[in-house]
Formats: C-alpha cells, structure tokens, sequence
C-alpha cells in the first residue's frame, strides 16, 4: 500500500507522467496561494470520487455483477463522469456555504474540477489497475489520496517556480504558457528519477 | 465568408492547443507515435463537432443551470460510440490510446466550444466550428507527433526514414516531458510569427 502511494504521488505523478489536469495546472499556477487551494479541493475530490467509482465498478458495471451475464463497463465513462459532477456540484455548495473567500477566489475554476482531466483519469486509471495494485477500497482510497496529492505538488511547485521568473528576461514570445510549458517538462525530467523505486 | 472564416481561425491564428492552452492533457500524451495521434485527432473531431451540433440544436430548451450535466452526458456517449468503434475496427489504436479515449470527455476543447460557441449559434455554424477545433487540436498532435517518432524511433507511421542511415535513436524524445517541451517551442514559433498574441 505505502509502495502504491509513493508510486502515485512521485513515479506517476498527474502531471509529469501522464499530462492529466494540464488546463488548469497552467492557468491557475501564477499565485502559489490560489494554487495551494485548488489542489486541496482536487486532492478531496479525487479522495472521494476514486473509492466511490470504485465500488461503482466492482458492484454495478463489472461482468455479472448487476445481472448474471451482462457486462455494462462500456457505461463506466458515462457513469464515472456523472459521479464527478454530482460530487463536484456538492463540493461546490459546500464551499460557498462555508467559506465564500475560498470560494470567490477559486472562481470558475471550482466548477470545472469536474473537467480536470486528473480527476476522470484517475478514475479510468483505477479501473484499468484492478486487479494488479488495486484489490480493495483501501488501495482505491490509497490510490486517490495519492494521485491528488501528487497534482497538488506538482501545482504548487509549478505556483511557486512562475512566481519567481515574473520578472525574469524572457523572450517575449516565450512569456506565459511558452515558458511554463518548457519549465513543467524540465521538472517533468527531475522527476524521471524516482523511476523504479520500490518499497 | 463568415462561415469559411469560422473555418480556418481555430486552424491557425486562434488554435484551441497553442492558444488558447486547452486539452493539453491528451494532446501530449499519445504523439509517442503518428498512428494513434492522428486517430486521437479524428476521434475529437468527430466528438467536437457532434457535440457542438446537438448541443446547438438543444439549447433552447435546456435551462442553463443543468446545462453543464447535459453537455457532459451527450459528450460522454459520443465518446462510448468512439471507444465502441475504435475497439471493433482499430483494436491495435485502441490499446495504445488506453484511457485517453475516455478522457476526451474532459477535454477541455469539447466543453470549450460548447459553452462559448454552440449555446449562442445555429446548428450549422456550431458544426463547422466543431470540425475546425477539432482538427486545430489534431494539427498540433500530428506536428508533436511528427518531431517525437521521427528523432525518437527514427520513423514516421511505422516505415523506416533516417534510422537506415545509421542515425541513434534518441529515447530521450519518447519520454513525456519532450512532448512539453516540443510544445513550449511551438507556441514560440508561433507567438513570433503572431506578434498581437505575445504576453505584454
């Protein structure tokens, strides 16, 4: 278990291995404070939503599990896509409720975690590795908790390092996605190093 | 002219990938080789226009609070139709796309140009602007792809082009952050040529 956290949080991280939740990891990464927030809120919402599509998976869609003979996992997209949005719409609620400054300062962005790529990509991820990592609703929990966090990292880093060069002589054509593309591959290459870590 | 206008914007000067920085997430993840990167970049195509037509065709009768759910629900099936197909006639593709099919769902192109382009034109315009991001968004892929296989495995769609000359492979090219940063110098070249687009 403790290898298939450091597994999802380092060796494929969201961002760096599989490019997941690249629209808002590049427009949300100016202020590292914004960023710490939005990876909290998809941290939680991958937490939540992995598991739930998980049991989702093992008792509605996988062959025979509903009625004996039927195989409906080519459903699963459309009903993992409909528990994010669901989930995603509570969360929102949530947060408006309890901390409009949160909420004001997410903005459109807390909505469109249903289209973060991270989130439904760690939902199919999960389905494919059933049965290899994934054996049980603590592993999927495992795995959530892990992929979030490590597109948390991966934000707040990214926050931190475009905070830095705002004043930096870049060439102006590089100035904004240009450089920050450049920048996400050259972290994505420091973090080819923990390829092949076993615990 | 409007309408041939619609059609090449999303081509070149206003491209949903190195403008408007959407659906990233796919785009770089499957130009480890041609083949899947241009099946990638027909089946959005498909979804994009599609989604773009019936959502055109629904939006006076959906009320916007639940709109983002049935935009998500009509795009979610044209992508099961996708996956269906890819997995009856290209099964080859199919494998190595993995989940990236399903995650055209949560490209942001698709849900892009249905919020800011379907839900305020007719059915027709909302078409060809579906088909013109859609292969704005498969141009890219196919340029990534393009520079990846040729100096990672020295090929282009499978046939042998330099690496008969003795040329090493660089397998440097096939890991992911040089799809990020081939990406990086794109939007350079292009943001030179396009002065009005560069930051301050």
């Amino acid at each position: 278990m403790l290898n298939l956290f450091i597994n999802s949080v380092f060796i494929e991280n969201m961002v760096f291995a599989y490019f997941f939740g690249m629209c808002s990891y590049i427009a949300v990464s100016k202020s590292v404070k914004t960023a710490i927030g939005l990876g909290a809120a998809v941290t939680f919402v991958q937490l939540m939503t992995v598991p739930l599509n998980y049991l989702l998976n093992e008792y509605v869609l996988k062959d025979g599990a509903l009625v004996e003979g039927v195989d409906l996992s080519f459903l699963s997209f459309i009903l993992f896509i409909a528990v994010i949005a669901a989930f995603v719409q509570l969360v929102e609620m949530v947060v408006e409720k309890f901390s409009p400054s949160l909420y004001n300062q997410l903005g459109i962005f807390l909505p469109l975690i249903a289209v973060n790529c991270a989130i439904m990509g760690g939902s199919l991820f999960m389905q494919q590795m059933i049965g290899t990592e994934i054996n049980n609703v603590g592993d999927s929990i495992v795995y959530g908790l892990g992929s979030g966090i490590g597109w948390w990292l991966a934000i707040v880093m990214m926050a931190a390092i475009r905070e830095k060069i705002e004043y930096s002589h870049i060439p102006a054509a590089m100035k904004g996605p240009g450089i920050a593309f450049i920048i996400t591959g050259l972290m994505g290459m420091a973090f080819m190093i923990f390829s092949g870590i076993q615990l | 002219m409007k309408l041939s206008k619609n059609f090449t914007n999303p081509l070149a000067a206003n491209n949903p990938v190195i403008v408007q920085i959407l659906g990233i997430c796919s785009a770089l993840a499957v130009t480890v080789k041609l083949e899947p990167a241009l099946v990638m970049g027909l089946s959005v195509t498909f979804v994009t226009a599609f989604s773009n037509l019936v959502m055109s065709l629904l939006r006076n009768g959906v009320p916007s609070r639940i709109r983002i759910i049935v935009q998500l629900v009509v795009i979610a099936t044209l992508v099961i139709v996708v996956d269906q197909f890819l997995r009856a006639f290209m099964y080859d593709v199919s494998k190595q796309l993995s989940v990236y099919v399903g995650l055209i769902i949560t490209n942001c192109i698709v849900m892009g140009r249905v919020e800011a382009f379907a839900l305020a034109n007719k059915p027709w315009d909302s078409f060809v602007d579906g088909i013109a991001n859609g292969l704005g968004y498969a141009f890219i892929l196919v340029l990534v792809a393009f520079f990846r296989e040729l100096f990672g495995s020295g090929t282009l769609f499978g046939f042998d082009v330099i690496a008969r000359f003795g040329y090493e492979n660089n397998s440097l090219m096939l890991f992911p952050p040089m799809a990020l940063i081939i990406i990086g110098c794109i939007i350079w070249v292009h943001r030179t040529i396009n002065k009005d687009l560069q930051e301050k």
